[in-house]
């Protein structure tokens, strides 16, 4: 059947390894980024609860009589004790000098003039965050700044941190997923006018080497471009083939027509009985050659056509009677009574042509091989869903030589015994009736006689 | 003087003076030959600690017990400025706990008992509260005789106002320079309600008497000294033996509700022992059935809604600030002391 095809990889499964690296990698990427999103807003919202507490610290500052007095809130750490169970330091200063809270929590001083500051270090083995504030203060005549710094563990900062990683692990991974999905049905649509083509190419004819109209998308305009121009070229070296065998027959056939014509004038005209044998010899043998130049051109032009079938129907008995009608002379030049037997009304599908030569090349083996006395039946049967054409004669036979295949090319049998031929005949046939999804079968009868039968299927 | 004792209770906490803290009881239980010995600092009495004590010997039939009874003020001391080697520290002090806790000075605990508590009774796994005790009005039953009993601390202000004769000098409550406890409670009352100032200086002006233990208030009722004491620990005038003599008032419009507390300190070197008596402390304590730590059956008064538990945590620690306390003590000064 159609030659095999060689593959190296698939178009879709290389998209979808593509848009699945594509994915993982940006499944990643989404993992870092909500992370560090997470991260930067937890950390916002821990320096807020610091900077508010801070805050709350210095309003309740207050200078009275000479003195600084702060009247720390109790929100003031509470606050930072709502969600966990965090510590807390502070550390409040005035120009410097420690007045309370933890001495050795140093303020972290920015180098720009932001009168808040927030800051991570290491205090007492853990790691804290701190949010320093500061606020002039008068104090009598000279002023100074007052410096609150409140800081927190981050224990609870890292436990929701740790949530959120998980978080963003199932976003990155569900989001993965999906891109999965979506890369199989995306690889999936982007090869359907791949196979959309490929379809309306193998349900064409054999015939049909129209150019393809249907639009494509861009990526295989070229493929369909070259595929266009391809069965442009194909059409037209059929054409030209089939014109160099219509000539080649004409060719051979047209000047064996004129010596034929010229030796039956001649023997017309020679009276001496072994001359004349002499000349009814060279009849016979133009005809075979004419014959047998024939059918290597009909070989040819049935290789060629049943690859193009393009089915009509048939009225088989009516074709039949034509051929038996068109080889009578020969049948009867060679002493061979040619008959019609039964023939039922029947139709197939076919190629008229292609038909009418198969049928002739088995009545013709017939007439050839029934030798004297011979009789050939054509009849046409119809048996169920099939029509058979059946010829029989009563010569000797095919020769029941088991090793031979009659039907390859070139084959004859051992009993052809000086009878010219070409041994293309029942390769013909065979190959006409397998074209029109049919058998053929060649056996002997039992009471001698040599019975082929055509099967095809009737329509 | 006053000033002199305050100053010296702030330097114990903020900064370090390190001189040999001060041990008012100590005594030992258990088998006397054996190796496993858990030391308690507390400041919790014997007969306080006891009921809840024997139990555990005779769980633990190995194990024996020191245990040292200190003022809170000396139990900070010894933790926090002498690190003296605890396994156990028991306090009232809330905020000295808290302190310590947040200051690295407790080791963190974790154990099915502790798992159990709410999260008011344990904070960040390092301080485990086992018993809840309210602070309480002990009304001299006598020196009401014929009045009604004030349930609330308005109406505590108006029987105040209404018979001054009969109350002046008659007043107790706690010198909040000189008792942790004191301080405690009179900055939670402040916190929650301005009634607080109103109350000190109905007090103030009806010449009122200051004490630094529950205990000797509760001596001065039942003598018939006082007729009031206010903020007094609902436990201790619960287990006494002359409870016909007062009345003890759970305020109904909100009452203080101190939580005793465990910690096991960082210089501890049996905390396996500890955090046996922690469980056992607080499995003994969760026996009273759902409401867990017990109120120190203050019986038929306690209503959920008008408790005011102490949360643990950072809030104390302001408190414990050089500023606020000196602030807060102005205050109080200003109201109570009406000089
Ligand atoms: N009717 C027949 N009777 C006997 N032998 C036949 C008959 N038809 C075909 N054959 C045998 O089959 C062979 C192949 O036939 P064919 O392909 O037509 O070749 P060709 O007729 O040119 O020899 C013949 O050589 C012959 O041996
Ligand atoms: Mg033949």
């Amino acid at each position: 059947m159609a030659p095999q095809v060689h593959i190296k990889g698939s178009i879709r499964r290389h998209l979808i390894t593509m848009l699945l690296i594509g994915a993982a990698l940006l499944a990643v990427l989404l993992y870092f980024v909500v992370q560090s999103v997470a991260r930067q807003i937890a950390q916002e919202s821990q320096d807020n609860i610091l900077a508010a507490s801070a805050t709350a610290i210095l309003d309740n500052a207050a200078v009275i009589d000479g003195e600084i007095m702060i009247d720390l809130p109790y929100s003031a750490f509470s606050m930072l004790g709502d969600v966990s169970d965090e510590r807390v330091y502070y550390a409040i200063r005035l120009n410097d000098e420690f007045l309370s809270g933890y001495e050795d929590l140093t303020p972290i001083r920015s180098n720009g003039r932001s009168p808040r500051t927030f800051g991570s270090m290491d205090f007492r083995g853990e790691e804290i965050r701190t949010a320093s504030l500061q606020r002039p203060i008068f104090l009598g005549a000279k002023s100074g700044t007052l410096d609150v710094t409140v800081a927190q563990t981050m224990d609870g900062q890292r436990k929701k941190l740790a949530r959120f990683s998980l978080m963003s692990l199932m976003i990155g991974f569900s989001f993965f997923l999906l891109t999965a999905l979506l890369a199989a049905v995306a690889a999936r649509s982007a090869t359907r006018p791949m196979h959309r083509l490929a379809a309306s190419v193998s349900r064409r004819g054999p015939g049909d080497l129209r150019p393809v109209e249907a639009p494509v998308p861009a990526e295989m305009a070229p493929l369909v471009s070259s595929l266009n121009s391809f069965m442009q070229r194909l059409k037209h070296s059929l054409a030209e083939s089939e014109e160099f065998i219509a000539e080649a027959a004409h060719r051979v056939r047209t000047p064996l027509a004129v010596v034929r014509t010229r030796a039956e004038t001649t023997l017309r005209r020679v009276e001496k009985p072994e001359n004349r044998q002499t000349v009814r010899e060279m009849i016979r043998a133009i005809d075979e050659s004419s014959r047998s130049a024939g059918q290597l051109l009909d070989h040819a032009m049935v290789t060629f056509r049943a690859d193009h079938l393009e089915p009509k129907d048939i009225d088989l008995p009516a074709l039949v009677i034509d051929l038996v009608e068109s080889l009578k002379p020969l049948s009867e030049l060679r002493d061979v009574e040619l008959k019609v037997g039964a023939l039922e009304p029947s139709q197939i599908a076919g190629d008229g042509i292609l038909i009418q030569n198969a049928v002739r090349n088995v009545i013709d083996n017939a007439i050839k091989y029934c030798g004297q006395e011979g009789r050939v039946d054509v009849s046409v049967l119809r048996q169920g869903e099939h029509v058979q054409l059946v010829v029989e004669d009563n010569g000797p036979g095919f020769p029941d030589d088991p090793e031979q295949n009659l039907l390859k090319r070139y084959a004859r049998g051992e009993n052809v015994a000086g009878i010219v031929g070409s041994g293309l005949g029942l390769t013909i046939v065979d190959q006409v009736v397998r074209a029109h999804g049919g058998t053929l079968d060649y056996s002997n009868k039992t009471g001698g006689g040599a019975c082929v039968t055509l099967s095809f299927p009737s329509c | 003087m006053r000033h002199l004792i305050l100053s010296l209770l702030l330097s114990l906490v903020l900064v370090p003076v390190a001189k040999g803290f001060e041990i008012e009881e100590q005594s030992r239980f258990g088998p006397g030959e054996t190796t496993n010995v858990l030391r308690v600092l507390s400041t919790a009495d014997l007969a306080f600690i006891r009921p809840m004590l024997l139990p555990f010997l005779s769980k633990y039939p190995d194990v024996a017990v020191e245990y040292t009874v200190a003022s809170s003020s000396e139990v900070m001391k010894a933790v926090f400025d002498e690190s003296q080697s605890y396994d156990l520290v028991i306090s009232s002090a809330m905020d000295l706990q808290t302190k310590l806790a947040n200051d690295g000075l407790a080791l963190s605990y974790t154990s099915q008992a502790t798992q159990s508590l709410p999260d008011w009774a344990n904070w960040g796994d390092q301080i485990f509260a086992f018993t809840q005790e309210p602070a309480a009005m002990v009304l001299s039953n006598k020196a009401f005789e014929g009045l009604e009993l004030p349930r609330t601390r308005q109406e505590l202000l108006s029987v105040l106002r209404q018979y001054p004769e009969l109350f002046d000098g008659k007043v107790g409550t706690y010198d909040v320079r000189q008792s942790g406890l004191g301080y405690l409670f009179a900055t939670q009352d402040a916190r929650t309600s301005e009634t607080y100032w109103r109350l000190s200086e109905v007090m103030g002006l009806l010449n009122v008497r200051l004490y630094t233990s529950s205990a000797t208030m509760i001596d001065a009722v039942v003598t018939g000294e006082l007729a009031i004491a206010y903020n007094v620990l609902g436990s201790y005038a619960m287990n006494r033996a002359d409870k016909t003599a007062f009345t003890i008032v759970l305020p109904s419009d909100f009452t203080t509700v101190m939580l005793r507390t465990a910690l096991i300190p960082v210089t501890a070197k049996r905390t396996d022992l500890a955090g046996r008596f922690i469980d056992h402390l607080i499995e003994r304590t969760n026996e009273a059935g759902p409401s867990l730590l017990q109120l120190g059956s203050a019986d038929d008064q306690v209503d959920e809604n008008s408790l005011r538990r102490i949360r643990l945590g950072p809030g104390l620690l302001v408190y414990l600030d050089k500023f606020k306390n000196r602030s807060f003590v102005n205050e109080w000064e200003s109201a109570i002391l009406q000089e």
